[in-house]
């Protein structure tokens, strides 16, 4: 690990305003991610900006019927609020199917957004990486990449988001709320959130630099049955092969959103369309893009299987 | 002593401490994290510093150049250690590739330097500042690729690369019921909790190692051969293993390297393996490909038994004997069996988990699944109508007990066997597909010398002090129960010392011999001290009974504390085997029996309850000795369902070395065991009448739960792990 500075912010201002001074400052929260990157010399920020004394840490009622989780609110009490559990379960359902306890403890609702990716080659230093070390090349194409993503991949990188809680943020259509270094706000649309790999794959999301999460915000609860299927080879504490979180009303019309298939939560309007015509029509929608390797072909047929079984639950 | 009858009654038979489900004595220490393991022992030298090792970048080639002047400028760097400056190195006898590499490199991450600093942090940014450069060659990385031009080992551990019996190619071409089908296993890691780890210590030519190997023995000995000095310079400590599973039956780098940069930095140093460093830097259990054919008559009687198995290993190095439980199971009267050795430039293959059954069991017990389904037969039938009392390349050796039968009808009736559907895919739970499986379980029972030195104080305690290992296994259990046994003491009354070279020589832990071994090994020193205290107290040592803390004889009755007297008393002796395992063949035997359910969509297994029925000689401890079954049947589950560390084919090196991308079963994916024992001693086998136990229960598991997937889904897969990506396109539609 290499020597870095370490402060703690005592204000939002503070801590944006310490992030932009310093280059290669890097904000840290749980840590649940960023200490691992950090022993393995993935991540070397030269500065950590502490912000877990930052008042980031409630779940508040917004005057449009939504709900408003501070950044800094922990995966276990953001999945056992009883707002979260009665309104948007399958954001819920999706926290507790991802890590174990211990670490839900500590990571908190921003962090769980800005996780980086599980490839095995970002994670080996001596492995050309251009998400690790730019311009290097990507080692997981033509390698192992059983894992890896089948949508909106790019030449220059085929990993995966491997959040649980960004599925479902997507199917509820979340906002992320930041404060930017010059002192303005900005709302984010999860849609919007991530960057899609192209030649720049170490650049993932819309953040500017130095710009800080505050908040998520979900707007007025949806209804219908919330299911979250995450397919993975163990029973617990692995991350999915693929997880599909579905929003199904009464009348069959809904939303769905897939996880482990792409460098974000995957959502395509058609598909949300189509699911009134079946899981065949809606995962047509949601993979009409794909570009699978061999290695991870299985997710095609494994998606409209899950989504054909998630369906059928919802109408159970 | 020399155990070369086969024993008669002698005081172990009391069973008053032997047999008894007795917790481990040292579980207090575990479970309040007092036990010291190898990196935490800040206390036995002071001034320790940090070693960090560099591991090669690349899996073949040479190191070009090597620059450490960045890393020697880094805040706290005291010494590096590289080929270069290390002086002439030897290798270990039992080690494949060497343990500090350079110039030549043969397998990624290959130690090729230690950074030794003030802190561990400091040692672990020195060591990302030093400057390698390689020159790559070309290397062999794929077995399949490599599978033709393999070559014949040399006989090794688990007998000859060839055997055959009767004419094979004849009966199997003449079986009117034939099965030629070839499976894959994959490489593993053994993935233990504590990583390999050591603190060396130099006192002039005198070095000290704490560290974490289940042979302590070996490890003296190669650790001199490889620095080049004597034998007795060297001492070796390890009290406290957190898992081996064959990973640390060797000399490996974190030893070397410690002692090498305590000698540098002048001052003694701590080094610990990195979890990546564990999969491409150590050793791993081979990849396999088997290929088995199984010739029959139409009653389900086999009459012709092949078993093919090719392996790969660095130059030098041996194979997965997978072919070793097929020479004995199963009666037929043609019978070949061939193991094929390929050069593969990964990291060194050597013994995991049971080596050699492990693997095999995982294809051959497939493919007696699927031999009893062509034949019309019940999968336990099938066993049962194909048992051997005899070994059956030699008739006239026997087994010394061999109770397979007996373990599939006990299995099968407190499994709920009758239950299964025969044919596949008929039994749905909801959205899950339920099904069966069997498989028998084989590991055999190995002999191997083992001393321990026992003495008697004027308190009337007894401590036992042997080289022996603990690696969670609960050695010290069951060897302070046969001293309490042996002595007429409580076990509160016997304190045990293991894993010191400065002990008595023991059988050490590994291919579940310890357990039998090295409590023969504390039997015969115990006879010792017995005579000793009987000669010392004017007794007939035959006829003396050792019971409540007394020696007694007629009306005499000495209390053992007395007998001791204030300067106590001291006895050394071992056991030494003679040939009774020429002429008897000694195995364990069991029968596993799996319910999975896979789930209709998703193709996602879950093993719902899982069952072993055991006879594998007397039962020393049944809390620890469950305990070693269930843990080596989470093993077999994921060998069956997820473990494969997984070759990149183009770079050589297994891609998924941590533990998040090496998946071994969680709490959720165990969710009911049950072990049973039958009722069985065995004399031939030592002074004990016990045999291994832990490894039966890894052997066969695997085989049980493809079985059982192919029972619920009607999908058979031969090539392990099987994850849902080989069922997904084969499994039944859904509505």
């Amino acid at each position: 690990m290499k020597s870095f500075a370490y402060e703690r912010a005592a204000s939002p201002a503070e801590a944006v305003a310490a992030a932009t001074r310093a280059e290669g400052a890097k904000f840290i929260a749980g840590g649940t991610n960023l200490l691992d990157l950090m022993k393995l010399e993935i991540e070397a920020p030269t500065h950590l900006i502490d912000v877990n004394g930052l008042a980031f840490d409630k779940i508040e009622a917004t005057p449009d019927g939504g709900l408003r989780i501070g950044a800094l609110v922990r995966n276990t009490d953001l999945a056992a609020d009883e707002r979260v559990r009665r309104d948007y379960p399958l954001l819920s359902r999706a926290l507790l199917a991802g890590a174990s306890g211990q670490l839900r403890n500590k990571a908190t609702t921003a962090g769980n957004l800005l996780q980086r990716t599980r490839c095995p080659y970002f994670y080996d230093t001596n492995q050309p990486c251009n998400k690790r070390q730019p311009g290097s090349g990507c080692s997981a194409i033509g390698g192992f990449t059983r894992n890896h993503a089948i949508l909106g991949t790019s030449d220059a990188c085929i990993a995966t988001h491997p959040s649980d809680m960004a599925v479902a943020m997507r199917a509820l259509d979340a906002t992320v709320e930041t404060l930017r270094a010059d002192g303005g706000t900005r709302s984010i649309p999860i849609a919007e959130f991530y960057r899609p790999p192209g030649d720049t794959p170490q650049i993932e999301t819309m953040l500017m630099p130095g710009e800080l999460i505050t908040a998520v915000t979900l707007p007025e609860p949806v209804g219908g049955r919330q299911i979250y299927r995450k397919v993975r080879d163990r029973a617990s504490y692995a991350f999915a092969l693929v997880s599909v979180g579905a929003i199904v009303q009464s009348d069959g019309s809904g939303r769905v959103a897939l996880g482990g298939v792409a460098h974000k939560p995957w959502r395509v309007e058609a598909a949300d369309t189509a699911l009134l015509r079946g899981a065949k029509a809606a995962a047509a929608q949601l993979l009409a893009s794909a570009t699978p390797t061999h290695q991870n072909a299985f997710k095609l047929p494994l998606i409209e299987r899950t989504l054909s079984a998630v369906l059928s639950e919802a109408r159970g | 002593m020399r155990f070369d009858t086969p024993a008669t009654t002698n005081p172990i038979d009391q069973l008053r401490v032997i047999g008894q489900p007795i917790s481990r004595i040292d579980g207090p220490l575990k479970t309040t994290g007092t036990a010291p393991y190898a990196y935490e022992r800040h206390d036995v030298v002071p001034n320790q510093a940090y070693g960090y090792v560099v591991g090669a970048a690349i899996a073949k080639g040479r190191i070009a150049s090597i620059d450490l002047a960045q890393a020697q400028a880094a805040p706290g760097v005291l010494a590096i250690v590289t080929a270069e400056n290390a002086g002439k190195l030897g290798k270990g006898g039992r080690n494949t590739a060497t343990l500090l590499g350079g110039p030549a490199i043969e397998h990624y991450h290959q130690a090729v330097a230690l950074v030794v600093a003030e802190t561990f942090e400091q040692a672990r940014a020195a060591a990302s500042l030093v400057r390698v450069d390689y020159t790559r060659t070309e290397g062999a990385f794929d077995l399949a690729a490599a599978r033709n031009s393999a070559g014949t080992p040399k006989s090794g551990f688990g007998g000859p690369p060839d055997t055959s019996v009767g004419d094979f190619a004849k009966a199997f071409a003449a079986a009117p019921v034939q099965l030629d089908e070839t499976y894959t296993t994959p490489d593993q890691s053994h993935a233990m909790m504590e990583p390999h780890a050591t603190i060396a210590a130099w006192d002039g030519e005198r070095l000290t190692v704490w560290t974490s190997n289940q042979m302590i023995a070996w490890a003296a000995g190669d650790l001199a051969k490889t620095l080049g000095i004597s034998r007795d310079k060297v001492r070796v400590m390890s009290p406290f293993i957190g898992g081996g599973f064959g990973g640390k039956l060797f000399l490996r780098a974190d030893v070397v390297l410690a002692a090498l940069g305590a000698r540098a930095a002048g001052r003694p140093v701590k080094v610990a393996l990195t979890r990546p460093l564990m999969a491409n830097n150590t050793t791993h259990r081979p990849a396999t490909i088997q290929r088995i054919r199984i010739g029959a008559t139409g009653d389900g009687k086999i009459t012709a038994l092949g078993h093919e198995s090719w392996s790969g290993d660095l130059p030098g190095g041996g194979p997965e004997e997978a072919v070793n439980q097929t020479r004995l199971l199963y009666a037929a009267a043609n019978r070949m069996t061939a193991m094929r050795l390929a050069v593969l430039d990964l990291a060194e293959g050597n013994a995991m988990r049971a080596p050699g059954e492990a693997s095999g069991m995982m294809a051959l017990e497939i493919a007696i699944d699927e031999m009893a389904e062509k034949l019309g037969l019940d999968p336990v039938e099938f066993r049962i109508r194909n048992d051997t009392q005899v070994d059956p390349e030699q008739p006239e050796r026997p087994f010394s007990q061999r109770r397979l039968i007996e373990c599939l009808r006990t299995g099968a009736e407190r499994f709920g066997w009758n239950k299964r559907q025969a044919q596949p895919g008929r039994m749905l739970d909801g959205n899950i597909l339920v099904g069966m499986g069997v498989a028998a379980a084989f590991r055999n029972n190995l002999l191997t010398k083992s001393a321990a030195r026992i003495r008697l104080d004027g308190s009337g305690m007894v401590t036992v002090e042997t080289d022996m290992t603990d690696i969670g296994t609960g050695s010290y259990t069951i060897i302070a129960q046969t001293a309490a046994e042996m002595m007429g003491l409580p076990i509160e009354k016997v304190a045990v010392r293991l894993g010191d070279s400065t002990f008595p020589v023991s059988c050490g832990s590994g291919g579940q011999w310890g357990g039998n071994n090295s409590t023969a090994g504390v039997y015969a020193a115990c006879v010792k001290l017995r005579e000793a205290v009987a000669q010392k107290l004017g007794f007939n040592s035959a006829e003396a009974v050792f019971a409540d803390g007394q020696v007694r004889l007629g009306n005499r009755s000495v209390s053992l504390a007395e007998a001791a007297g204030a300067e106590g008393l001291l006895a050394e002796d071992g056991i030494e085997y003679g040939d009774l395992d020429k002429k008897y063949q000694q195995s364990t035997f069991g029968a596993h029996f799996v319910e999975v359910g896979v789930d209709a969509a998703t193709g996602e297994t879950r093993v719902r309850r899982m069952l072993a029925a055991c006879a594998c000689g007397r039962i020393l401890n049944p809390k620890t000795a469950r305990s070693q079954l269930i843990g080596a049947m989470t093993m077999g589950v994921g060998a069956a369902l997820t473990e494969e560390l997984v070759v990149d084919k183009r770079t050589g090196f297994f891609v998924n070395h941590d533990l998040a991308s090496y998946e071994v079963p969680v709490h959720a994916d165990i969710p009911h065991q049950d072990v049973v024992f039958l009722d069985e001693v065995d004399p031939i086998s030592s002074p004990m009448k016990a045999k291994g136990v832990a490894e039966l229960g890894i052997c066969g598991v695997a085989a049980a739960v493809a079985n059982a997937i192919y029972n619920a889904t009607g999908v058979r897969v031969r090539d392990y792990p099987i994850t849902l990506d080989k069922l997904i396109e084969r499994l039944p539609n859904m509505q």
